[in-house]
């Protein structure tokens, strides 16, 4: 869907290169030579990097803020400038620099803000435990973005799939006092709602962004109507559901930092390892995959090869709705007591900027979900130690990054090219 | 079918020649654009949407479930039960919205108040749909319109007339600002409106949750965010005894002035070429980034009209909420108005006599504001594809039979 419609309709002569990346490479550079380094405060940040029951401690990572990212600025203003070299060159720059130069720019920020909070310390630890734990619902939601847009079908309705999944889960786990119960029945909601969109763009050839668009008001109308009408007239049964518990892997989870992300978590953050790499398996290293991704790109050209389009369409949405249902079923099994209205709160829509952030590639998009939930963890954190960056500018972030990525920081990101394109045999 | 109707942008979205079979698709765009729209269709479409609202409420209701108990005992309890909870419902809707016999048509006052923020987002939805895209920015838009036209309402002052006329400017030029921007980076970069518009509504929500705590924008002396009232002289006159404003007759402007800028002048023509084939459009020598940018900040400009009417008009302070969930209903407007002015102006009526009239539903039977989303919704899902709500009624005459089976063939 994110097509160069009017990039493409004006070919551009210059046979050099964009400029955007080189530019805004020197730009971050100069923030941090500047507003982070110079203009910084001179305090150290302090990284703590163990917790109390870890099996053994790593020494605090002390940064003095100003000298450090003075240093960072040099290092950013080396990357621009091999960059404005290589495109004189008529080359462009590798991913890995480029992938460099944002963990500088957010280490250096991070350094930044740390030195001049009130409280020069955080956990790094519990950051990125915590940075996982709110990327969970994110991941699941853009994995089912993925499933749908390599197919060729648009899906705006991740927001919608995810808060039908929270819903039902509530409502399930709480009636069978079973949070697995709960878990499967999110699923079905899930797939349910993704019945809705495919029935509407494949069968009936509405326009799919409009499908999606209509399907989330069409679903938080009804979740915030059953819950006052079902769920508040008796909490105790209908909206009190049993909880999924976190299983800590004996050993393993008591490896700093790594251990509480990797071996720490509850079903679903240990399904979501697997999600991603069986969607990631099934879509680049299968037969499956191939076909679903010929689908996506050149419908026409798959037809004639004799893949049945539309069902492939079918059951990938019908796939990826059974998984941002799960997704949501986070909300409630996991991560809150119980229901509230709107309680996906837009998460949707980050996921679905994780799906283009991350390229339309699951492990794209599971890395593009991990930094907008540590972003959103980061915004969390800051507000304790109270720094001067307000916190409603911090909650911009995972949006602002989207911008800058679909308007080409990272090099263009486009999807597969038959999204949001019916498909009719003729 | 009908998708075609609704502004279609993936004529924008194909770089590459389009298939064969679109040509005849923009055929089927103008026809329905600007002749009569399938007018039964639709009102069945609305029907059965109520039908499945009242549904949903009557299957909820205690009443009901407690008479179903005994459904095949006595069977008439149950139905009467029935019948009763689906309609009391939209009897209550109907009383709040339109007329009671307290208050005569004063409700239906309320009614257009409400619905002036709806037509005017609604217009710079569908003008955005016509010029080939979505606009799902619309609540941005809103709120930096809001935001704009709020701050000169309270921190400046100013006679009567020019405040009201600088409120409503900076109102527009907030909203077109906002638009504006997507339009640029849309047609400088190739980004997708669609991801854009939606990332813009965040920062813009927490733009203004982050002016609403500075002192410049807060009431001095309140601990929550809400903004100073609107001089007198910002504010639009409203009729003695309602909350109904000028703002109104803003909104009917609006209307009359982008039916005309479609139909008659030279931009509006280029907004539609642009929105039936980018390409053709550049082959016949329109400036086809300038023209995505215009459309993108007047519908912008539009919606902020939307803000300036809660601000100046309704509410008459800025507050963090004060669009609501308006953007995201101007969708629904624009969707069910065809993407036509006065298509849009109407609907946007339907739409503002659902939310009157949901305050009045709440109050006196207790069924929950959110049912009107599920109307909503479900409308819209319904008046978009028109096969479904004829197969529904058992109504393909056989003219169009061959047609639609194509299509349903083409969907297996």
């Amino acid at each position: 869907m994110t097509s160069t419609t009017t990039a493409a309709l004006q070919p551009s002569i210059s046979l050099l290169p964009s400029k955007k990346t080189p530019i805004v490479l020197s730009v971050i550079a100069l923030i941090t030579l500047i507003s982070f380094g110079f203009l910084g405060s001179s305090q150290a940040a302090n990284f703590s990097l163990s917790t109390s029951t870890d099996a053994f401690k790593i020494p605090d990572l002390v940064f003095p803020g100003m000298a450090t990212n003075i240093v960072f600025g040099v290092l950013l203003l080396a990357v621009a400038g091999y960059s404005w070299w290589l495109r004189s060159k008529g080359r462009t720059l590798p991913t890995y620099a480029v992938v460099l130069a944002a963990v500088l720019f957010v280490l250096g920020f991070l350094i930044w803000v740390v030195s001049g909070a009130n409280i020069n310390t955080i956990s790094l630890a519990s950051l990125l435990a915590g940075a996982v734990v709110l990327a969970v619902p994110l991941v699941f939601g853009s994995l089912s973005g993925v499933l749908c847009e390599r197919a060729g079908v648009v899906n705006i309705a991740i927001e919608g799939q995810l808060l039908g999944g929270a819903f039902t889960a509530a409502i399930v786990a709480s009636i069978t006092k079973n949070a697995f119960a709960g878990l499967i029945a999110a699923g079905i909601a899930g797939a349910l709602v993704s019945l809705v969109l495919a029935l509407f763009a494949i069968k009936y050839l509405v326009n799919q962004i409009i499908v999606g668009v209509v399907l989330n008001v069409l679903v938080s109308g009804i979740t915030g109507f059953l819950f006052t009408t079902v769920m508040q007239e008796d909490p105790e049964l209908f909206n009190s559901p049993a909880h999924l518990p976190v299983i800590a892997i004996p050993g393993l989870s008591a490896i700093p930092v790594l251990g509480p992300i990797l071996f720490k978590q509850s079903v679903i953050g240990y399904l979501m390892y697997l999600a991603v790499f069986l969607v990631w398996f099934g879509l680049f290293k299968t037969r499956w995959g191939l076909r679903v991704r010929a689908v996506g790109e050149h419908p026409k050209a798959a037809d004639t090869l004799g893949i049945k389009v539309n069902a492939t369409r079918f059951w990938n949405v019908t796939l990826g709705g059974i998984i941002a249902g799960i997704g949501g079923s986070f909300f409630t099994l996991v991560a809150i007591d119980s229901f509230t209205k709107e309680i996906s709160g837009g998460r949707g829509f980050i996921a679905l900027a994780a799906v283009i952030f991350g390229r339309w590639n699951p492990i794209g998009a599971f890395a593009a979900a991990l930094l907008f939930g540590f972003a959103d963890n980061l915004q969390v954190i800051l507000t304790i130690i109270g720094t001067p960056v307000p916190s409603q500018f911090m909650a911009m972030m995972p949006y602002l990054v989207t911008i800058f990525a679909v308007a080409g920081l990272v090099g263009r990101s486009r999807g597969p090219a038959a999204a949001g394109e019916p498909y009719v045999k003729e | 079918m009908s998708e075609q109707t609704i502004g279609q942008p993936p004529a924008g979205d194909q770089p590459v020649a389009p298939p064969e079979g679109q040509n005849s698709n923009n055929e089927l765009l103008r026809k329905i654009t600007q002749g009569p729209g399938p007018g039964l269709v639709s009102v069945l479409g609305v029907f059965v949407a109520l039908v499945i609202g009242g549904l949903l409420v009557a299957v909820t209701d205690k009443k009901v479930i407690e008479t179903s108990s005994y459904v095949f005992a006595r069977p008439s309890d149950f139905f009467s039960q029935l019948w009763r909870a689906g309609t009391e419902s939209y009897v209550a809707l109907f009383n709040g919205s339109i007329y009671n016999s307290a208050q005569g048509f004063s409700p239906f006052l309320e009614t257009l108040t409400v619905s002036t923020p709806l037509i005017c987002a609604g217009l710079g939805v569908a003008l955005a749909f016509r010029a080939g895209m979505f606009n799902i920015g619309a609540q941005g838009q809103i709120i930096i319109g809001a935001t704009m036209a709020g701050y000169v309402g309270f921190a400046w002052h100013l006679p009567l007339v020019l405040h009201l006329l600088l409120v409503i400017i900076f109102g527009l030029l907030g909203g077109a600002l906002w638009g504006g921007l997507v339009g640029l980076l849309k047609a400088r970069t190739g980004a997708h409106e669609v991801i854009l518009t939606i990332m813009f509504n965040y920062v813009a929500l927490y733009l203004l949750d982050f002016l609403m705590n500075t002192t410049a924008f807060r009431r001095p002396g309140e601990t929550n965010p809400i903004s100073p009232i609107l001089d007198a002289n910002a504010t639009f006159p409203a009729l003695p005894g309602s909350r109904l404003h000028l703002g109104f007759v803003m909104a009917i402007l609006l209307t009359v002035l982008v039916a005309w800028m479609l139909k008659r002048s030279t931009l509006g023509f280029e907004f539609r070429a642009v929105g039936h084939n980018p390409e053709a459009a550049r082959t016949a020598g329109v400036n086809v980034a300038r023209t995505t940018m215009l459309a993108m900040a007047f519908a912008g400009a539009l919606a902020g009209a939307a803000g300036v009417a809660q601000v100046a008009g309704t509410e008459k302070v800025l507050t963090a909420g004060v669009a609501g969930s308006l953007g995201f209903d101007a969708i629904t407007v624009a969707l069910l108005g065809r993407s036509t002015p006065w298509g849009t102006f109407f609907a946007g009526l339907l739409f503002g006599a659902f939310r009157a009239g949901a305050v009045n539903m709440q109050i006196s039977t207790g069924t929950p504001i959110d049912i009107v989303l599920v109307v909503q919704s479900l409308i819209v899902l319904f008046i978009a594809a028109p096969p479904l709500v004829k197969s529904i009624f058992g109504m393909n005459p056989k003219k169009r039979v061959r047609k639609t089976e194509t299509i349903k063939a083409g969907a297996k």
